[in-house]
This record gives structure tokens, sequence and C-alpha cells, in this order.
């Protein structure tokens, strides 16, 4: 493993919202959301988030794809057809405008995988395609997975966020959930590929902070395969979660306190079972606990997440109207696009849970395994 | 005629106009430098007894004493030192191997001292001990990779037995300090200061004495190659148990407690006949190899009913990775590293300067294989060897270390002044001796206050650097070498210790 490596640092803003009942709206929200704090964005970065946008395919893999060189596209597609079944390729939809510039070959790819190829293979399919993920970033030079997830995708630039909104067409996309990013890296000149969203399978985060602990994250991550190409705090936020709850199946409420955990002095006081698991969950993910400032929010196929750190040194706001649960660094970016029926503060380390209902929707599961690509 | 060629190492200078002949020197000294001549009303030096230790400097009423290295030194030379003529001189006399105590004073390349720490500034706020909690606790021992959870009504409930765990509410542990080497005040003042403290002190192979079986829950007890004062008690009293197969100090080579040093307590501590020599094998000879180990390891966890870590600690040699890798693969909970710079009581001073590496790059390269290996989190890692401050702590646990054991600075603060007589027993200053005239120089109360005061004065100092790093709990920092940048070392060196440059 190489420990020669620069962290990028970069301060942020962000915003996000989530509609319980799997309401779907346009772009047009997120993106004013966004614009708001401006303030907090350099141009060098900005993304976003969308859940709920492909329900038609909502059973294949979207993948959205950058590429620097055209070779890095020949040579992913020949990785992606020897690993998938591609049902859908075709360019990302955008509209130029002057203010986005250098823009990479930008492709979407709906996939589906082979069963054969997975009993193969002898792993998990989300697995499977984590490891493709790893792969195309970490060997394919000018390629970058932007995001790989179910009915989701990301959307991101070197602009600034609202810039990145309009030349994606967000306006075109519907989704239940949207969160965007505004990026202010303090070190490294943006790239298309260091904007948030991180993204792996259905994991969508942005964040605002530096975590002080990245160092021993990222050995602790790469002692279970993951392979940090982006070298951003956000990275490793993803891929923890990526690994808690995904492949370790802990709940939610019980991830986030490994990763912003309680004081020992607060463990102690806690009632006998709290403790316990308190206390296991520090000694055991330790190496998980994110150290210094940061607020993010976690996007997921079933909800969304928002959570500070441990002392609160970045700011969060939370905010409900109906279904509807919003989170952002600042309230004015919330009442841009609403009048909230009520506002929080979350404190620190406390994490803000929002769950979609059920899908009730009747679409048709895809029989993939007999058919012929 | 031959005598004279060694030459006094040290010079004693009496301000005669400064001296009250009140003879203090005379009874502090334990090497019998001093004496008075009541004919000329004259206190008289004998210099070639004097081991530099200072006792009788520090104790002169009026300050009338200096002791300093002899400046009669003859000619110099680069490569015959006097050092050098000086032991070659002493093997001609005496035809044997030349004893010392403490740790390499050759000054093998102390790597803390080419690593710089990181800060905090603008885009992550410092944090200031004062105003938010710092924390230090640490828990030493296996852990699994995963936690599972059961629910009954939604509410979890933690499914995972944990192993068992070994709570230090700061990451610097005593090292292993045998009753025998030490004097029972020493150990006492190590136990109370550990116990207040929160911490644990070791043994080391000296058995634990009856009367500090009550600090048991803030020891650890060591299981050495020569046995000595193992029992199932024994092993029931600790909180962990530690076998010892090396020691940085002398790797590869057993141990020797000369017969002088045991007296009847030491005797029944040790469980040996009184005045003989303890002498420790090298190896183990119930361990000849890696799977022996794992059956000792087994043997005691059946011993204790499986409460309580066991773990193995080794000196810091070539292949120190391979060998800690296959020590967690034997079942041990926590690996101990002891570097070439580690202390001793006494130890062949070629072995101890030349045989074994610095603790910097066994840490650095334990912690990566185990990693490597997927198997750090399965045991802690504890370091020891030559720690003289709270920065080299900080640095250690950068580098990948749960918990330091700190032996030399240790005794620093009940009184060594580092003369490296200790396998003479007549430690001026009571720590290293088991004569009782010498050994009450240390007062119990005093000792265990004084190392209680070193523990809060690094704890502050790691605490402070810590929330300068913007990280507010020790497990942030451990193994994140990212915080770490060398200064003046080659790119090999970097390799393994897995730093970059400052400025890179």
């Amino acid at each position: 493993m190489s420990y020669r490596y620069e962290k990028d640092m970069s301060a942020c803003g962000l915003t996000g919202f989530i509609s319980r009942n799997r309401h779907r709206v346009n772009g047009e929200a997120i993106i004013a959301s966004i614009c708001n704090m401006d303030e907090r964005s350099s141009g060098q970065g900005g993304g976003f988030a969308a859940y709920g946008i492909y329900p038609e395919r909502k059973h294949q893999y979207a993948f959205h794809m950058l590429y620097t060189t055209r070779d890095a596209l020949d040579a992913t597609e020949r990785y992606l057809k020897r690993h998938f079944i591609i049902r859908l390729e075709e360019e990302i939809p955008t509209r130029r405008n002057a203010k986005i510039t250098d823009i990479p070959l930008l492709w979407r790819y709906f996939l589906s995988v082979d069963k054969e190829k997975l009993a193969l293979n002898e792993c998990d399919e989300e697995d499977y395609v984590v490891n493709a993920v790893m792969t195309i970033n970490s060997t394919i030079k000018g390629a970058f997975v932007m995001s790989s997830g179910k009915n989701m995708g990301a959307f991101k630039a070197v602009g600034f966020p609202g810039d990145v909104g309009r030349f994606y067409r967000l306006e075109e996309y519907k989704a239940w959930t949207w969160i965007a990013h505004g990026r202010f890296p303090t070190n490294t000149p943006g790239w298309w590929g260091g904007a948030h969203p991180f993204t792996l399978l259905d994991w969508s985060i942005v964040h605002n902070g530096e975590i002080s602990s990245y160092g021993i994250n990222r050995r602790y991550l790469e002692m279970y395969g993951y392979k940090c190409t982006l070298q951003t705090d956000t990275e490793v936020t993803a891929y923890l979660f990526d690994l808690l709850l995904r492949r370790y199946k802990m709940p939610v409420e019980l991830a986030t306190k490994a990763m912003a955990a309680p004081f020992w002095v607060q463990i102690d006081n806690m009632p006998e079972e709290q403790k316990k698991i308190m206390t296991a969950i520090r000694q055991v993910y330790g190496n998980a606990l994110l150290n210094g400032p940061f607020a993010f929010i976690l996007g997921h196929k079933d909800g969304m997440i928002g959570i500070n750190d441990r002392i609160k040194l970045r700011p969060l706001v939370a905010a409900e109207k109906g279904d509807v649960l919003y989170i952002a660094n600042e309230e004015a970016a919330i009442r841009e696009i609403v009048t909230p029926d009520r506002v929080w503060m979350p404190t620190a380390g406390e994490p803000v849970i929002a769950n979609l209902k059920p899908d009730r929707s009747k679409a048709k599961e895809e029989e993939i395994c007999i058919e012929i690509s | 005629m031959y005598r004279n060629l060694v030459k006094a190492e040290f010079q004693v200078i009496r301000d005669n106009e400064k001296c009250i002949r009140c003879r203090v020197c005379e009874r502090q000294c334990s090497f019998e430098v001093h004496s008075y001549d009541a004919e000329a009303d004259h206190m008289r030096e004998d210099e070639m007894k004097c081991v530099g230790c200072q006792r009788c400097v520090e104790f002169c009423p009026t300050r009338a004493l200096i002791v300093r290295p002899s400046p009669s030194m003859g000619r110099p030379h680069a490569n015959w030192t006097y050092r050098q003529i000086k032991d070659i001189c002493k093997q001609a006399d005496t035809g044997g191997m030349l004893l010392t105590g403490c740790g390499d004073e050759l000054g093998q390349r102390i790597y803390w001292d080419h690593l710089v720490l990181n800060a905090s500034q603008v885009t992550n706020p410092s944090i200031d001990p004062l105003r938010e909690p710092m924390e230090l606790r640490t828990y030493i021992g296996r852990k699994p990779d995963k936690l599972e959870f059961s629910y009954r009504k939604g509410v979890p409930k933690l499914k995972t037995k944990m192993p068992p765990q070994l709570k230090l509410d700061l990451p610097i542990m005593f090292g292993a300090l045998s009753y025998g080497a030490i004097s029972y005040n020493v150990c006492e003042s190590l136990a109370r200061a550990a116990t207040d403290s929160g911490t644990m002190c070791n043994t080391g192979e000296g058995g634990l004495h009856k009367n500090l079986y009550k600090y048991g829950p803030n020891t650890i007890v060591q299981c050495a190659s020569g046995r000595f004062g193992v029992t199932r008690d024994y092993l029931n009293a600790g909180a962990a148990i530690e076998i010892k197969i090396g020691q940085g100090a002398k790797p590869g080579i057993g141990g020797h407690l000369p017969g002088e040093k045991v007296d009847a307590e030491i005797s029944v501590t040790r469980m040996i006949p009184e005045g003989t020599d303890a002498l420790s094998p090298a190896p183990h000879h119930d361990i000849y190899s890696i799977e022996d180990l794992r059956q000792l390891v087994f043997a005691l966890k059946e011993a204790v009913e499986y409460s309580k870590p066991v773990g193995v600690k080794i000196a810091a040699v070539h292949n120190a990775a391979a060998i800690a890798s296959g020590i967690v693969r034997a079942g041990a909970d926590f690996v101990t590293l002891d570097g070439l710079r580690g202390g001793t009581g006494a130890a062949p001073t070629r072995t101890r300067d030349n045989v074994g590496m610095p603790i910097e790059l066994a840490l650095a390269a334990v912690d990566q294989r185990l990693r490597d290996d997927g198997l750090r989190n399965q045991a802690s890692l504890l370091v020891a060897g030559g720690f003289r401050n709270s920065a080299d702590i900080i640095k250690a646990i950068a580098l990948g270390a749960d918990a330091v054991y700190i032996g030399t600075s240790a005794l620093i603060a009940v009184g060594c002044t580092v003369c490296q007589k200790c396998y003479t027993g007549k430690c001026p200053w009571g720590i290293t001796t088991q004569d009782p005239y010498l050994s009450k120089r240390v007062n119990p109360d005093m000792g265990a206050r004084r190392l209680n005061n070193l523990l809060r004065a690094w704890s502050l100092e790691i605490k402070e650097m810590l929330g300068g790093m913007g990280i507010n709990a020790i497990e942030s920092l451990r193994g994140n070498r990212l915080h770490l940048r060398a200064v003046g070392l080659s790119r090999e060196e970097m390799d393994i210790l897995g730093v970059m440059h400052a400025g890179e």
C-alpha cells in the first residue's frame, strides 16, 4: 500500500432534501438552494446526486462515467462488456455553457450482472460491482466512475454548482432525494472527479470539512480491500458507510455512532446495554471514527442521513415541511426553497435520519438471467 | 603497571573551602569513593571507583562536589577511542564479557528526532484540551473485525461476545521491571502509580510479591523462560499475561540475576532457594517453534479461563514483522515489541549495543505487516525501548502503536541517573539493589507521587499536541502516519516508516 499521498482539503457548502413519500421533483429547487450558498464555494467543483431518476431501469446499475481520453473510454467499455451485460449506453445529455470548460467525455451505462459470472466469482453481487468500480478507478488511466448505483446518479463538474446543474440539464430529471454540493478546495486545483458527491453503489455523500483522522481511516479501509484513489475525506467516508452498513449490516444509527462517537464520559453514564454496545463500537471500530470538523449528507436507496462531527465544528441545520426533510449548512439555503414547519440544529454527533416509505410502484421485476447479451 | 591503563572514568572535584566534612558523601556512595582521613581532617576520593551517578553531588549540603567525565583521556584517535581502549584493557585484565545496565549507549539513530508532527491551521480548527474533552482511553486486546447485533422490539443488543480487553486511561504503561532487578519499594511505587493513573505496570520475570497482589488489576504478569514465580494464583492475579520471548537490550540471550540479590523475599516470590543465581534460559525450553508458542498461549488462556488478554513480547529483530504476524496467528491478543534502545538490569555490553533494531523501524514494519495480513484488529501492538518524553510516545502512536511501555524514564522519575551500574546491585539511588540500606532510599509514597506526576505531565502534553492536530480521541491518531513527516531521512527509511518528508 502506498503511503505517499497528499490529502485534498476542502471546505464547502452542502444541501439536500428527501420526500419520504417518494414524491419526485425536478432539479430546479436543489439548484436554487445550493446557489444561495455560493459564498461557500470557489467555483472549483460542484455536484449533485439524485435518487429515483431512472424508474424504468431501476433494477440496473447506472454507471455515470467520466473520461479524459478516448482510450480510457475504449478500455472501460471493453472492461464493462467483459464483466457486465450492458443494457444501454449513451452520452449524458448536457447543455454547454461558457462557465463549464475542459469538458471530459461523459457517458452513462445501464448494466446488469451476469449471474453465471457471479457464481464463478463466488461473491456477492454488490461486492462484484464495488470491485469493478475500484478496478476502473485505480487501473484505467483517465476513467472515473462518477456513480454506480441503481435508480440514481451523480452529476459533477468543475464550476459553481448552479452552472454545473444547468450544464447537466437537471431540470429534466425528477427525483425524491436531491443532494448538492459546492466546493472550496484549499490546495488542489479542482478536477471533475474530485467534485462531490462521492458515490459508491447507492451511497452518495457530500461533505463539508476536513477529517483529521483521514490517515488511519484510509489505512483501515485498505485492510479490507478499498482503494482510496481520490485522496479526499469524502471518499473514505463513503467507503466507511459501505463497509459498516452494507458489508457489516450495521444499523444506520449505530454506524453513525462509530463515525461520530459519543465521548467516554457520556458512554460511562449510559444504561448498561447501551454502554456495552457503545464501548464495543468504539473498541472495534475506533479506526472508523471520523475526527475533525465535518458536516455531511449521505444519500442512499432507502433514505438520507445528515450528521455533524462529535463537537460540531461545522454548521448543519435541519428542517421539515410535510413529508420532506431538508438538511443544509445554512438555514437560508432551506428557506430559499421552502417555508418549513419546523427548523432545528442537530447537536454534535446526532444524526438526522429520514427513511423512505416502501416503494409501492408495480414495476415488473426484470428477469435478467434469461436475457442474452 | 597494567592496571594503570584503565584510567578513572570520572573526576571527583571537591572544593575544600566549601566542604564541612559532614561525610554525607561517604555515607551516600555505595561504591566507596569517599573516605574521611581523621588525622588530616580531610575527605579523600578514590576516583577509580566512581561511576558518575551524582548521588554525592546531589546530597552535598554545601555544593562542594563536582563529578564529571575525566579529562585525562589520552591521545584522541578516531578508531581507537578511549572507550575502545578501556574495554580491551578491562577484558585483558579479567578475561570476561563486558557487562552493563540500561539501554544502548552507542547512539544508534534515534528516529523520533527525525520525525515532526502536524498541526491544524485554518481549514481545520485545532481543539483546546482545556475547553473540550480530549480522550486518551485505550483498550488493549483482540478485537473482532465486526460486531453483530440482535434486536428485541427494534432495540439493539450486542450479540458478539467481546474478547477480554485491558482498559488504559492513557496509552503509557510501566515496562517490565522485575522484582529482583529492582527493589521492592520501586515495585510498590510502580504498582501504586499504575493503579492511581489507570494504567498498568509489568512484573517482568520476577514474580509478584504477595503484598502487591492487591494491585493485580493494574498489573501485567509476565511468564518468561525461567518461569519464576509463575503459579495459578499469580496468573490470575494480573490483568493480563505477557509471555516474554525476548528483550530489546539483549535479544537472543537469557537473563541472570546474581545470587547476591536473591534475598529471602525474592526467594519466596521467585520460588528459588535464597542466594542462588536466577538464570533465565535464552529460549523457553518448551518453545522451539511458533506452534509451540501457540500451545503456551492457549495453556495460559486455559489457566485463566479466557478471562484476560494473553500477549507475547519479542525483541525487535530483523524479521520482527513476520514473527509478529505469526504470533498473532498463534492466538496472542497483543504483541509487545522491545527496541534496541530498551533498558536492562544487566546485559552483555556488545549485545546491548549491537543486536536488534531501533523500535521506530520495527513498529512501522510490524504495524504495516499486520495490516497487509488483515490481522491488525486481532491484536494490539505495544512498544518499548527508550521512550524519553511525550513526543516520542505520540509519534509512536502515530506510527501505529496502541500503547507504549516506559521503563528507564519511570526509573529516572524515582531517581535513576542512568549510570548503568544496575548489574552491580549497588545502585546508590536505591533502585536496582536489594541492600536494605540502599533500597530504603526510595520511599514508595514519593516514588508513586513522582510517577503519577510524570504520567500526568505527559498526558497533558499529548492532549495539547492531539488538540493541535484537530484530533480529540487518541484512536484517530493511532496509525495515522499522515500526521508525521520526516526530516533528514533517506528514501529507504521513509519507505519503512511509511512517512513522507517534510515539505512533500
